[in-house]
């Protein structure tokens, strides 16, 4: 695994409590710890000097690098307009990056042809922060989109939804129309279409921003069931207080759109591995 | 054959599949557009296909056909010379029929406009004797009949049908054109119109588009969601339109028919062009499909 933008490992490490420019995964001396997750795979995504720019504004995201291995569990976190989303949106190929590097489950997805992103999208699920449900469509039908989309037969497709359905509290609002639902109960739906795909990465952009305190931990137990599934979980938050909750979970701080302080919450980043 | 589970589960799928994009047929202007359209279309393809089988008959009718006129005020040398003549012409090996007019004949053909004088044998009506040649040549026959006549009399001419009936069989001709570009033109409007539409479905529903898109599904598998729906919509209006224009076509037929009129009754329809008729609609149907489909890739083609 190559350490970003030149620097070297124990440099790196060294910016954890110094300068603090970091690569999550790149702190040999805290790998392999007793609280390090387990199961660690490679790199699941990788940005290289990544930049993005709108138009011909200034840069949203500048030189951002960092690595996510298979299996962890990642806030990313920093003050509205740092660019959180925008991150996340190349994370889940809504955007191409102005110049840099993306590399998802070990391609450069940066120059992949247009014609194979859908097969990368479909191993992402995304918990947008508007929800984007659909609206003419019931809960039950906006749950099962992603497994419709991935051409399941439909005969295949009712346990899941009625399981996901009643996972996340709805299972008696299945035919309701989105518009019909509280702000929380939208989130929830939102969130069991992100994730009845099994995704390898789950992106949710402040997932709990809605919900009470108690749907919120119910959601974060379900992305850590989903995490000791296998999936890559990358959440962004301003909910500290939920970050705290989650013992294994690093996180990433994005500032003016470069990746900066992990605030000290980063914790046992997992251990590098090379890539591919 | 598929097994019953099998089939219903396709049907739920396709059922499924069809619930993406807001339900809603003959919903909106598209498919009454379309309707308009097609009726004008289908009248244009009929105007043209009529015109054009008119044109050919009157042009298969005439080509080979000529009238032999006696200008002679005399009456008794007019009988003598036409029945000297008709005798002639019978000889010659590319006239195929002779066919003298009768002096009644012409009499009623022409009293509506000079009244009951015109039989009193005062007026001085040239002699006419039809004449039918063998096919091919048509011209240069007419030619050497003409002066073959000459020689015999300077007061017989010879006129051949087509030259007295090509101003009108060239209108006929025209107005067949204008129709077909009508109908080309027509053609082209359907397709921007749907152009237009899928453009507009494509935006009204571009949330669920972008949903869609980011979870992974292709751009046929959204396009065909479109060009269901716009197909729909062309199938509806495509059918009202082609079943309106047929009972016009047939109410204006059995009005030609009624006019009594040769020259009106010769703009018909054969088989061939109600087989041309009925494949609009499909073809209307085929376009409009296409067309959505290749407006929806392309918009989505400005998508990463």
């Amino acid at each position: 695994m190559r350490a970003t933008r030149g620097t070297r490992p124990d440099e790196l490490r060294d910016g954890l409590y110094g300068r603090l420019s970091l690569v999550p995964w790149l702190y040999p001396g805290e790998a392999g710890s007793a609280r390090a997750p387990k199961s660690r795979m490679s790199a699941i995504v990788q940005f290289e000097n990544v930049g993005l720019r709108y138009g011909l504004d200034s840069e949203t995201l500048s030189d951002v690098s960092f690595s996510l291995a298979s299996g962890g569990f990642y806030f990313l976190t920093g003050a509205s307009g740092a660019g959180k989303t925008s991150l996340l949106k190349l994370l889940y190929l809504a955007q191409r990056p102005s110049r840099g590097v993306i590399r998802l489950f070990g391609e450069d997805v940066v120059t992949l042809p247009r014609k194979r992103l859908p097969g990368f999208r479909r191993r992402i699920g995304v918990v947008f922060q508007d929800f984007r449900l659909v609206p003419h469509l019931s809960v039950y039908d906006n749950i099962a989109l992603p497994l419709r989309v991935a051409g399941m037969e439909e005969a295949d497709i009712d346990a899941p939804v009625s399981e996901m359905l009643n996972w996340v509290g709805l299972g008696d609002r299945g035919q309701a129309r989105p518009a019909t639902l509280s702000g929380g109960e939208q989130q929830r739906v939102a969130i069991a279409r992100a994730v009845i795909g099994r995704p390898e990465i789950l992106v949710a952009d402040e997932p709990t921003g809605n919900v009470d305190a108690d749907m919120a931990r119910r959601l974060l137990t379900l992305f850590e069931a989903l995490n000791r599934l296998g999936t890559t979980i990358v959440v962004a938050t301003h909910d500290l207080p939920l970050i705290a909750q989650v013992s294994s979970a690093q996180m990433m701080k994005l500032d003016r759109g470069r990746l900066s302080d992990p605030t000290g919450s980063l914790r046992y980043p997992p251990k590098p591995q090379a890539a591919g | 054959m598929a097994p019953p589970g099998r089939i219903a589960d396709r049907r739920a799928a396709a059922a499924a599949r069809h619930r993406l994009l807001p339900e809603g047929r003959v919903a909106g202007p598209m498919p009454w557009i379309i309707a308009i359209m097609m009726f004008l279309t289908i009248l244009s393809a009929a105007a043209a296909l009529g015109l054009g089988a008119a044109v050919q008959a009157m042009g298969a009718d005439l080509a080979g056909r000529a009238t032999v006129q006696i200008v002679e005020a005399n009456a008794q040398q007019r009988d003598r010379l036409s029945a000297h003549v008709a005798q002639a012409l019978r000889k010659v090996g590319y006239v195929s029929a002779v066919k003298p007019i009768a002096a009644a004949t012409l009499a009623d053909q022409i009293r509506p406009w000079l009244g009951q004088d015109a039989a009193s044998g005062d007026l001085p009506i040239p002699a006419l004797i039809d004449i039918e040649l063998t096919p091919g040549q048509t011209d240069a026959k007419v030619g050497r009949l003409r002066r073959q006549l000459s020689a015999v009399s300077p007061k017989i001419r010879i006129e051949p049908h087509a030259a007295f009936l090509a101003p009108l069989a060239g209108l006929l001709s025209a107005l067949g054109w204008l129709a077909a570009g009508i109908v080309l033109l027509m053609t082209l409007a359907t397709g921007a119109v749907v152009v237009l539409a899928a453009r507009a479905a494509h935006d009204s529903h571009r949330g669920t588009i972008d949903v869609l898109h980011l979870m992974g599904a292709t751009d046929v598998q959204i396009a065909r969601l479109f060009q269901r729906r716009i197909g729909l919509d062309a199938l509806f209006g495509g059918a009202l339109g082609f079943t309106v224009a047929l009972l016009v076509i047939v109410l204006l037929g059995t009005r030609l028919l009624a006019a009594g009129s040769e020259l009106l009754s010769a703009i018909h329809l054969p088989w061939a062009g109600w087989a041309i008729l009925a494949a609009i609609p499909v073809a209307c149907v085929a376009l409009a499909t296409l067309a959505a489909r290749w407006t929806v890739l392309r918009s989505l083609g400005r998508l990463l």
